[in-house]
């Protein structure tokens, strides 16, 4: 529909597989694959029965009175918050899972950096009965134990990435690299990144969002169209979800908010597309934050969901044509947000999801535009660190 | 003519290339490591350019690479220290590493300078054959340096003749499906696949997994030679680089 990838797998310039031989294999199966079971009858209606009655969609659209009154404009927040393991990263889990059955895998591989998308992973894999190996980087383990404790509830494997410098970026390659020591196995990646067809099969599966905005709204305000949708960017996938059924509709503002960690020129921060360079990252060509050698810049964001030194390649090819524009929100301007929400509305998002909830702070608004926040994810998560950053 | 070529022209058997990082274990070391090899009688060189992110290969390749880092080792100073390697060592020399460092780089210029030193081949894992022959085979050809392309079991036979037919200098056989460092699994699906590469008759050296004389001589008679590198960094961290040549020769 509004997939704007050619039929090698690129967004423009970005995107393709740059991958070893030792993973063509696997992904010409599933690219050779992937469409059919995604436009099949018997995908659509199990994926949208388990969406409906498991996840717990259709999502809220919810009115945020108080914040519309404060920004004198109107606030609707999509809540994610409000799926099954409370964050947008199961829509996608749901649709692999399926698509991993549909091509008889009985073992799945996963990365993840916080541990949100090991939980959703682990929580379709227990659901399958299938197998769930998840890589996660040492130093994650240790700042995450309750999501590693929940992973291993679920019956999955957490094993601790000890290479690099022990984050999401190395659990990645240690996924990867497990994924060629068993090419039988199914490679479930959590955002919009990764070779050819990831990229495209995530976004197709986190279009639901934009999908159910588009009739919320017609309810809410007579019109599918907001004015304007603003989500957070660390891979990009709730972003490029949100985004998917709005980018051939111009008179829609699009906004991607990006983790600028301790400020876009300090040396701490996640802002990839705006400082990063074009390269090549887990088998993608995008924008990356690297050193003039060439060697990949290990991010730094509050928010451990954001802190990717690359993004989705369809993110670097928005960013390139201009339809979506990408801002970026402090560390302290997402800890205000977060508290702001709570205060508000009642809700406490997410850290990634009060960078987005930040953008509101940044941007003027007319009065009566109809503006959509995603909230990507809830709190629970990072009551620590708001425990330690707003003294409660 | 390509010094590959001449390599595999008068050598029908029993290959051996070694692996290591540049500038491992200290940053000087690349020249002078290169010069103790072509003493000691190996016939290739792989030098590896350290990258942060090396997704093909295992924990020991991926620790050196980065001590190699540490060590301040750059593409940039790599092509310096290599500049005058061609006054002293004369065998094939070939570098292997990802194609973010050699984009970053600059493809053409990175081509140019390989040319001047005298770099025979590249081995670029996460390039693939169809973006190398769409954009970047006839700056490679202009320049003189071979792209050398690899194979793995899970690699299906149309897949393997085109690599075959695709690939410069030599076909690099993976062992088994695994990251380096790995010991080689001989077992009935490995047969299946050493049988089938056994029947290549273009030069072809097989790497992964290979760590000591028995299996660099159970490599040697399926292929024209064996790589090894794992095993070769090791003997470098140990100081025993020399030795642990004459053990596999």
């Amino acid at each position: 529909m509004n997939n704007q990838i050619d039929n090698k797998g690129f967004y423009g310039e970005f995107g393709g597989a740059y991958i070893p031989e030792l993973l063509r294999r696997n992904l010409d199966e599933l690219e050779n694959a992937y469409l059919d079971i995604l436009e099949s009858e018997n995908f659509k209606s199990e994926y949208a029965r388990l969406l409906d009655n498991y996840v717990g969609r259709p999502t809220p659209l919810t009115y945020a009175t108080n914040l519309s009154a404060k920004y004198k404009t109107q606030v609707y927040l999509k809540r994610e918050d409000l799926t099954h393991t409370g964050a947008h990263k199961i829509n996608n889990t749901i649709g692999q899972i399926l698509v991993a059955k549909h091509l008889g895998k009985k073992r799945i591989i996963a990365e993840t950096g916080a541990g949100q998308h090991g939980v959703a992973t682990a929580t379709v894999c227990a659901l399958f009965g299938l197998e769930c190996v998840v890589h996660m980087g040492a130093l994650d383990v240790e700042r995450q134990a309750p999501n590693v404790a929940r992973m291993k509830m679920l019956g999955a494997t957490v094993i601790p990435s000890t290479s690099g410098n022990q984050t999401l970026k190395d659990a990645t390659n240690e996924a990867i690299r497990d994924w060629i020591a068993n090419p039988h196995s199914f490679y479930l990646i959590g955002s919009v990144v990764g070779p050819h067809p990831y990229p495209d099969m995530v976004s197709r599966l986190q279009s639901i969002i934009s999908e159910e905005i588009k009739k919320q709204l017609v309810t809410e305000q007579g019109r599918e169209n907001p004015d304007c949708i603003i989500a957070c960017v660390g891979g990009g996938s709730n972003a490029a979800g949100a985004f998917y059924h709005y980018i051939d509709d111009k008179e829609v503002k699009l906004i991607a908010v990006e983790a600028a960690g301790k400020g876009i020129d300090s040396s701490e921060t996640a802002a990839t597309i705006t400082i990063g360079t074009t390269g090549f990252i887990h088998g993608s060509k995008t924008l990356l934050m690297q050193d003039d050698d060439g060697q990949i810049i290990e991010p730094y964001s509050i928010s451990a969901g954001l802190d990717y030194p690359g993004v989705g390649p369809v993110h670097a090819h928005l960013a390139k044509t201009g339809r979506v524009k990408y801002i970026s929100a402090t560390d302290d301007d997402a800890l205000k947000a977060a508290k702001d929400l709570a205060l508000n509305e009642g809700i406490i998002p997410a850290l990634e999801s009060a960078h987005a909830l930040a953008a509101l702070d940044k941007i003027q608004f007319k009065k009566d535009e109809v503006v959509v926040v995603i909230v990507s994810g809830r709190g629970d998560k990072d009551m620590e660190t708001y425990m330690t950053h707003l003294e409660l | 003519m390509n010094r590959i070529d001449s390599l595999f022209q008068n050598k029908k058997q029993d290959i051996l290339s070694i692996y290591f990082p540049a500038g491992y274990p200290n940053l000087n070391d690349t020249v002078p490591n290169l010069e103790l090899l072509q003493k000691a009688g190996v016939d290739m060189v792989e030098i590896g350019i350290p990258f942060s992110d090396p997704l093909a290969d295992g924990p020991a390749i991926q620790a050196a690479a980065k001590q190699a880092l540490d060590n301040g080792m750059k593409l940039r100073l790599l092509l310096e220290q290599l500049k005058s390697v061609r006054k002293t060592v004369d065998i094939p020399l070939v570098l292997m590493g990802y194609w973010n460092t050699i984009y970053n780089y600059g493809v053409e210029n990175f081509l140019k300078e390989c040319e001047n030193i005298g770099i025979d081949g590249l081995i670029v894992p996460d390039l693939p054959l169809d973006e190398f022959e769409l954009h970047y085979k006839s700056e490679f050809e202009k320049y003189g340096v071979y792209n050398v392309l690899l194979a793995c079991p899970e690699t299906e036979e149309k897949r393997l003749q085109k690599l075959i037919s695709s690939t410069q200098g030599f076909l690099y056989l993976v062992s088994s499906s695994a990251t380096t460092g790995g010991s080689m699994k001989v077992n009935e699906k490995q047969n299946t696949y050493f049988d089938r590469i056994k029947q290549i008759e273009s030069p072809s050296l097989i790497g992964f997994g290979i760590n000591n004389k028995e299996s660099f001589e159970y490599a040697c008679q399926y292929a024209d030679g064996a790589i090894i590198g794992t095993a070769f960094i090791k003997a470098l961290e140990k100081n025993e680089a020399k030795s642990f040549i004459n053990s596999i020769k």
